[in-house]
């Protein structure tokens, strides 16, 4: 494993701003079982960062505890230069949380229930324009119990960007929703990407992680394993590649970071004819995520 | 989905948040709101009282519990005093139970919502159907019952500030009673329970003074008794007060049994309230 903390910030750039989330040594028990364990996590601002890892493995609770909704059992952590323990009102209106429950109130439209959250925050956005960001323009006059799924978790989103926060926090943003919801609801982070709000999400999907994120964070089983941008996740990992052929009619297979040497000592035992079903493969991101989140379950390297 | 527009607000210039009354007074307007589009709800709190009156009326309709004092007009009182319970600690209790487990309280969290905010607008919901609930079920019994109602300021004065206290009282102890009933099912079993012993030991289904004397002190030490038999003192002729275990209407002890019960609902409200079933 070669990161194993966060990724080194670039220092002494022209804007050498505050990271939006610096969190140290995080610990969160229950019943004694650790679920987070000495974490360490920077977030930059103006980025989007995955938590990524399985279910139970301690991203919502990580979550929750950087925005203020649970509190921790040890570690230091700064979000938007304040601890979430103890923070304010004026604090919470700059944080936007989209959890797994709208809560609020099914017997309510959709236009109702924005204007009704809008009086909780210091400079709201418009309900109109809200609602057109998040394409709900055609169902302002629906009430929130007949939205299907999809329009149910962009209200959600709605109601966590209406105060306009600098940082947000997207808990599982698309579970259970369809491809092509899906697919909208990338499209929306997108969109918050490029007005600069600083967004830090949890999911369990590796290829959702992949396309909204700059940073992803692995995590399993309460540890952070890994940090890195999408593309060189698991570099290590990726550098071994598995040579495959058959040999006296039984498969036979070399893991190796060197695929040339054994391919040249192998071209050198066959002068002549084929070398029969060789292949050189190497792992791809759900091979390295796998073997990332699965190693770790023997309480692997730190 | 278009391109979000959102941008975030300059923290240098951002305003604070509206304060707990601002956000206050938006919550009784949704709540109320949220009460008229239940209609079970909207039924039960109006049409309850009514149906416990008519039943009363008709099981005793020509006794007397005192010379010149119907037994309808005797619980006239005990009814008014159960509905304002009903629209207060009854349905306070179970709703903040159901909203709970629903994660609307774990929104109220997330937008940092001041819990004074949110008791505000359940006291102002409480407040205006109980009044409601009052108009609909002394009209009938005017009407309908014939039952005098009072023609005096001071006994209508008396009427309003036993409303009131009642209703607070009942308000902050429904939202007491919620952090200890776990799920909105139990809690859908567990208040209603709480609500109708106190109703059978404070002389809402019996005459007060003839329950036995020690089912008449535990009542003495709730809300309900002193709100039924503020009641009293509004509905009956004064000539009722001889025929109280007291021998008087007792007003500042009434007063101060439920201002009690106000302020001890408010320190455990304080220190108990949680947004979220599960701590940590």
């Amino acid at each position: 494993m070669t990161t194993t903390g966060p990724a080194p910030l670039r220092q002494g750039t022209a804007i050498d701003r505050a990271p939006a989330v610096r969190v140290r040594g995080l610990v969160k028990r229950y019943g004694g079982r650790a679920v987070v364990d000495d974490v360490d996590l920077d977030v930059r601002r103006g980025e989007v960062f995955a938590l990524l890892g399985p279910n139970g493995a301690g991203k919502t609770t990580t979550v929750e505890i950087l925005a203020g909704l649970r509190r921790r059992d040890a570690g230091e952590v700064t979000v938007l230069g304040e601890d979430p323990a103890t923070g304010d009102r004026r604090w919470r209106d700059r944080v936007g949380v989209v959890g797994q429950t709208t809560g609020a109130g099914d017997a309510l439209t959709v236009l109702e229930t924005v204007d009704h959250y809008a009086r909780y925050h210091g400079q709201p956005q418009g309900s109109g324009e809200l609602l057109a960001a998040v394409g709900l323009e055609g169902a302002a006059r629906t009430r929130v119990d007949a939205l299907s799924g999809g329009q149910r978790r962009r209200l959600e989103v709605a109601l966590g960007v209406q105060g306009r926060p600098e940082l947000l926090f997207l808990d599982e943003p698309t579970t259970g929703l369809d491809p092509a919801a899906r697919r909208q609801f990338w499209t929306l982070v997108e969109g918050l990407r490029e007005t600069g709000t600083t967004v830090l999400l949890t999911t369990h999907y590796l290829d959702e992680a992949a396309q909204l994120a700059d940073r992803v964070g692995v995590i399993a089983a309460g540890r952070l394993v890994e940090v890195a941008p999408p593309d060189a996740l698991g570099t290590a990992l990726r550098r071994e590649a598995t040579v495959r052929w058959t040999e006296d009619g039984a498969p036979r297979s070399v893991v190796t970071p060197e695929p040339s040497a054994v391919l040249r000592d192998l071209l050198a035992a066959t002068p002549t004819g084929e070398i029969p079903d060789l292949s050189v493969t190497r792992p791809n991101l759900e091979d390295v995520y796998l073997r990332l989140v699965g190693g770790t379950s023997e309480g692997g390297p730190r | 989905m278009t391109t979000a527009t959102t941008r975030p607000a300059d923290p240098g210039t951002r305003p604070a948040p509206p304060g707990a009354v601002t956000i206050g007074r938006a919550r009784i307007g949704l709540e109320l709101r949220l009460f008229a589009r239940d209609s079970g709800q909207v039924v039960f709190s109006f049409a309850y009282p009514v149906v416990m009156l008519l039943i009363f009326a008709s099981v005793f309709g020509d006794q007397e519990v005192s010379p010149g004092v119907g037994f309808d007009r005797y619980f006239l009182a005990g009814i008014a005093a159960t509905g304002i319970m009903l629209t207060s600690f009854q349905a306070v209790g179970i709703a903040i139970a159901e909203e709970r487990d629903r994660g609307d309280l774990g929104r109220l969290q997330v937008l940092g919502t001041p819990p004074a905010a949110y008791a505000i607008g359940k006291a102002g919901q409480v407040l205006l159907t109980t009044v409601v609930q009052l108009a609909v079920l002394l009209t009938v019994a005017a009407l309908v019952y014939d039952i005098p109602l009072p023609t005096d300021a001071g006994r209508w004065l008396t009427f309003a500030w036993i409303t009131l206290l009642g209703a607070l009282a009942g308000t902050v102890l429904g939202i007491a009673v919620s952090a200890f009933v776990g799920s909105a099912r139990s809690a859908g079993t567990g208040i209603p329970a709480i609500a109708v012993v106190l109703q059978f030991v404070s002389g809402v289904f019996f005459v007060y003074s003839e329950l036995p004397e020690v089912m008449r002190q535990v009542a003495a030490l709730f809300p309900l008794k002193w709100m039924t038999q503020g009641m009293r003192s509004v509905f009956l002729p004064d000539g009722a007060a001889a025929a109280e275990p007291a021998g008087s209407w007792e007003h500042p002890m009434t007063a101060a049994v439920l201002a009690a019960w106000v302020i001890i609902g408010v320190v455990v409200v304080a220190r108990t309230f949680r947004w979220r079933r599960s701590g940590g």
